[in-house]
């Protein structure tokens, strides 16, 4: 009795080729099982890094809540929280030390303290406990100094590093889970140290140094060598006096760069020890997978320990078994409206109940009292290839002969539809990662629908990420495999 | 209206796509603009499927109905810095010993606010480039900025090097440069989606471009999602209606063959997550509805741009350009 369309099921068929090229993928990667590496009490570290908006700071502040509540001594540091968040874990105030939390279930004898890093006064802090005070004092009140601890490229990472180093070194924690900072790339976390200490190990610190080292504290009073070979054309172009700050600064810190090297090296080897654990964090999208690739790379060439991935905000649907070409094809029946039986109730009118119809192009119904705001009208997403009714003639397909119900039910499968597409990109997706990387575990973590800003939205995410079940639910690859046996018996 | 516009907002919204959507947009009817990038990521070149860019203006595309023109320009703080030396100080090889020894590149890291004034620098000498018959050589310069966290910062130049350079040729570059960052003629836009984190740092950053006295030109929603059912009909779906739901369903199914003897079955176990996504569909709507509050609240002009479904290619950014046109960018 059924007759499928020569279209549907050619589509049909093309979601089953990719399906399998998923049900592939998954077999070789492997599932981040995430429950034992936060149990485990030679795990000291663990690492969130990825490229920006991700989930870093999310995946940090939960896995921080998790350990804890499985009766671990943690400690969180965050970089940049998202202001609600930080509020709620009573971490808003900058003060640079780790806070407890409360909130926590305790009962399993954990503990959980936060932080926000606040990277000028990390890097305030270095230079009173290493220079003496009036040393000090004239590196902080340098303005070359005020410029690159406040807004050097690599400043906010190189302090988280130098935190890590510290809140290790306390050992007051059996667990840190460090959130890295916003870079867009994940590699910066890695690089913005070692480029800070190039950049003071350079050619040009030298020669301003020169003079400085020979003549000592009466040396800073004229210009050594390079500096007066040098200075004709800076001088015109700085002035005088922004030489001069700059040779002040360069010498006052002098004697602090090798620390600056020697504990950036520290907390290098640190990342390396076996009492880390990185996670990579991506979304289901192709740049930050890309990213999150070029960083599994650089961790293994760097020989740090890489615990696996996590994919977050990721779309399910427990319907999957419905492919997106059937869902709209169904929507259109409906649409089209005269083969369906009439049901009972369809006297009933539902019209102003606001199912808002994309066909018709109305996508708001703020539209019409303000034009600032309006939303485009529909210009249908690109290749999505669903049957579009003819745009010429009525342009609304809600046609009186379509009953209230039938448009109800049209409107859960066309978000349906929308939904598998998303579902079959973010598979393509991470598909390209698993082949390139099978050795690389994964965990995902579903996107919720709204921002995640309390304990209660930390302990689900956390909750998702050590469950890993749903996934082998309800993949597009099973339910399409089922999907095939009912259809094609 | 103005002639530079500084695009910025939250990291991964789509800052580089809509610079490069506007310049398009503003580039119709016959218009020249430049699209200048300064951070060194060639994002307008990947954007543009064209070859990394150089450190000089080049044309990249024709606007939308043709006849307007795109020019690129990836600007380099270390050539604007050598650029400037050999154009006020003739300082040929000087000016190269100087970045062999690592001088250049030294000061444009240890002062970020140096840097700054040589990358808007460019950009504003750029807006007020004139040819010989006195008309502006680019009727616009759009530019792809730096992200909302850094924006002010970036733009307030003048700030940043007044404590470096209190005179000085340096100190007089970016008192010059402040003059058109703080005119009317420079306007700040901001990108944002319609979720929690980048509407707040986009109320934020505006707070803080309005401290500065910096021009703010309006809001541009990016990746916005059509509303498809509110939440009054998922209601019915979910209690009054679901037994007829779940027939127009079968029904519906029946008719595009799916399933068969075992229909009945597979209907009813789809009826019941078809509505749960329709719930989340409708709570999302909730919190955007939330966003556009809060940023209608701005008091500025604002744009939607929808959410491209496979990605932005050039179709889809020059149907952007055009989408930001009927929206008004250009008047
Ligand atoms: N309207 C849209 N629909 C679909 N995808 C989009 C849209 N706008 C932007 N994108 C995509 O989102 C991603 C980020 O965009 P883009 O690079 O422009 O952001 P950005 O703000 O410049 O990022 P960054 O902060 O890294 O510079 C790109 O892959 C882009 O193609
Ligand atoms: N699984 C998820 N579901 C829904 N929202 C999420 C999820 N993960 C993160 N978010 C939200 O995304 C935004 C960015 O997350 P954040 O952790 O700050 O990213 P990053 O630290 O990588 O920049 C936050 O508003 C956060 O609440
Ligand atoms: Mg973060
Ligand atoms: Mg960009």
């Amino acid at each position: 009795m059924s007759v499928t369309t020569g279209d549907a099921a050619r589509a049909e068929v093309n979601g089953a080729g990719a399906a399998g090229a998923w049900a592939n993928g998954l077999d070789a990667a492997s599932v981040l099982d995430i429950d034992p590496v936060l149990d485990n009490p030679r795990t000291r570290i663990v690492v969130c890094c990825g490229s920006g908006g991700v989930g870093k700071t999310t995946t940090a502040a939960a896995l921080g809540v998790r350990a804890a509540e499985r009766g671990r001594k943690v400690v969180v540091l965050t970089i940049d929280p998202a202001r609600r968040l930080a509020q709620s874990m009573g971490i808003d105030e900058l003060d640079n030390v780790p806070r407890p939390v409360t909130g926590i279930d305790t009962s399993a004898g954990g503990e959980l303290h936060a932080m926000m890093l606040d990277m000028k006064r990390t890097f305030d802090e270095i230079v009173e406990t290493h220079a003496d005070k009036e040393r000090a004092r004239a590196i902080l009140e340098n303005p070359f100094y005020q410029s690159l601890s406040a807004g050097f490229a690599g400043t906010q990472e190189y302090m988280a590093m130098e935190k890590l180093g510290q809140l290790r070194a306390r050992d007051e924690w059996d667990l840190i889970v460090v959130d890295t900072p916003p870079s867009r790339s994940a590699l910066d976390f890695l690089d913005a140290p070692s480029r800070l200490g190039s950049f003071l190990d350079g050619k040009f610190i030298k020669v301003l140094m020169t003079p400085a080292k020979i003549g000592g504290r009466a040396g800073m009073k004229f210009l050594g060598v390079g500096m007066s070979m040098m200075s004709g054309p800076l001088n015109k172009l700085m002035g005088a006096q922004l030489l001069r700050d700059v040779q002040t600064f360069v010498s006052a810190m002098d004697t602090m760069f090798g620390g600056f090297r020697t504990r950036a090296d520290a907390t290098y080897r640190l990342l390396q020890a076996p009492g880390t654990a990185f996670l990579v964090v991506a979304a289901p999208e192709r740049d930050a997978l890309r990213e999150a690739a070029y960083f599994v790379e650089r961790l293994a060439a760097e020989r740090m320990p890489l615990a696996g991935l996590v994919l977050n905000r990721v779309h399910g649907s427990g319907a999957a078994r419905l492919s997106a070409e059937r869902a709209l094809a169904a929507a259109q029946a409906l649409a089209d409206g005269p083969g369906i039986p009439r049901t009972p109730d369809s006297s009933e009118n539902l019209d102003g109940v606001g199912i808002v119809d994309r066909d018709s192009g109305q996508t708001g119904s703020r539209t019409a009292d303000d034009p600032g705001t309006r939303t485009p009208s529909n210009t249908s997403s690109p290749g999505s290839g669903s049957p579009q009714p003819a745009p010429s003639g009525d342009p609304a397909p809600s046609a009186p002969s379509m009953d209230s119900t039938a448009r109800l039910t049209a409107g859960l499968l066309r978000l349906h539809a929308e939904r598998m597409r998303v579902l079959a990109r973010e598979r393509r997706t991470r598909d390209r990662f698993t082949s390139l990387h099978p050795e690389v575990p994964v965990a995902e973590v579903a996107a919720l629908p709204g921002d995640v800003h309390d304990l209660a939205g930390l302990r689900a995410i956390g909750e998702r990420l050590a469950v890993q079940t749903a996934r082998h639910d309800a993949t597009p690859a099973e339910a399409t495999a089922d999907g095939k046996g009912t259809e094609n018996p | 209206m103005s002639r530079l516009h500084v695009v910025s907002g939250k990291g991964g919204t789509g800052k580089t796509t809509v610079a490069a959507a506007l310049a398009l947009a503003l580039a119709a009817e016959g218009k020249r603009t430049l699209l200048v990038e300064v951070e060194g990521r060639q994002g307008i070149a990947q954007l543009f499927e064209t070859e990394t860019l150089p450190y000089e203006e080049r044309k990249i595309a024709v606007a939308p109905g043709g006849g307007g023109e795109v020019f690129a320009l990836a600007i380099d703080a270390e050539r604007a810095l050598l650029d400037y030396l050999q154009m006020f100080y003739k300082l040929g090889s000087a000016g190269r010993a100087l970045k062999k020894l690592g001088a250049i590149d030294f000061a444009t890291t240890i002062a970020p606010g140096l840097r700054d004034v040589l990358l808007t620098g460019k950009a504003c000498e750029a807006v007020r480039r004139k040819d010989r018959l006195g008309n502006f050589v680019y009727d616009h310069v759009v530019m792809d900025a730096p992200p909302t966290g850094r924006i002010t910062r970036f733009l307030n130049v003048n700030d940043e090097v007044a404590g470096l350079a209190r005179i000085g040729p340096i100190h007089n570059q970016a008192q010059a440069v402040m003059r058109v960052l703080k005119s009317p003629e420079t306007a700040v836009h901001m990108v944002t989606l319609l979720e929690e984190m980048p509407v707040q740092e986009t109320v934020d950053g505006i707070a803080e471009l309005r401290a500065a006295k910096l021009p703010v030109g309006s809001v541009v929603i990016n990746m916005v999602r059509p509303e498809m059912l509110d939440p009054a009909a998922v209601d019915i779906a979910a209690n009054g209606r679901r037994a007829a739901v779940a027939r127009a369903l079968s029904d519906a199914l029946a008719q595009t063959g799916f399933a068969g003897a075992d229909r009945a079955g597979l209907v009813e176990e789809l009826v019941d997550p078809l509505v749960a996504q329709a719930r989340e569909h409708t709570e999302r709507v909730a919190l955007e509805r939330l966003g556009r509050t809060e940023i209608s609240g701005l008091g500025l002009p604002t744009y939607e741009l929808e959410l491209l479904g496979d990605g932005v290619d050039l179709a889809g950014l020059y149907r952007m350009a055009r989408e930001l046109r009927k929206q008004g960018v250009a008047r």
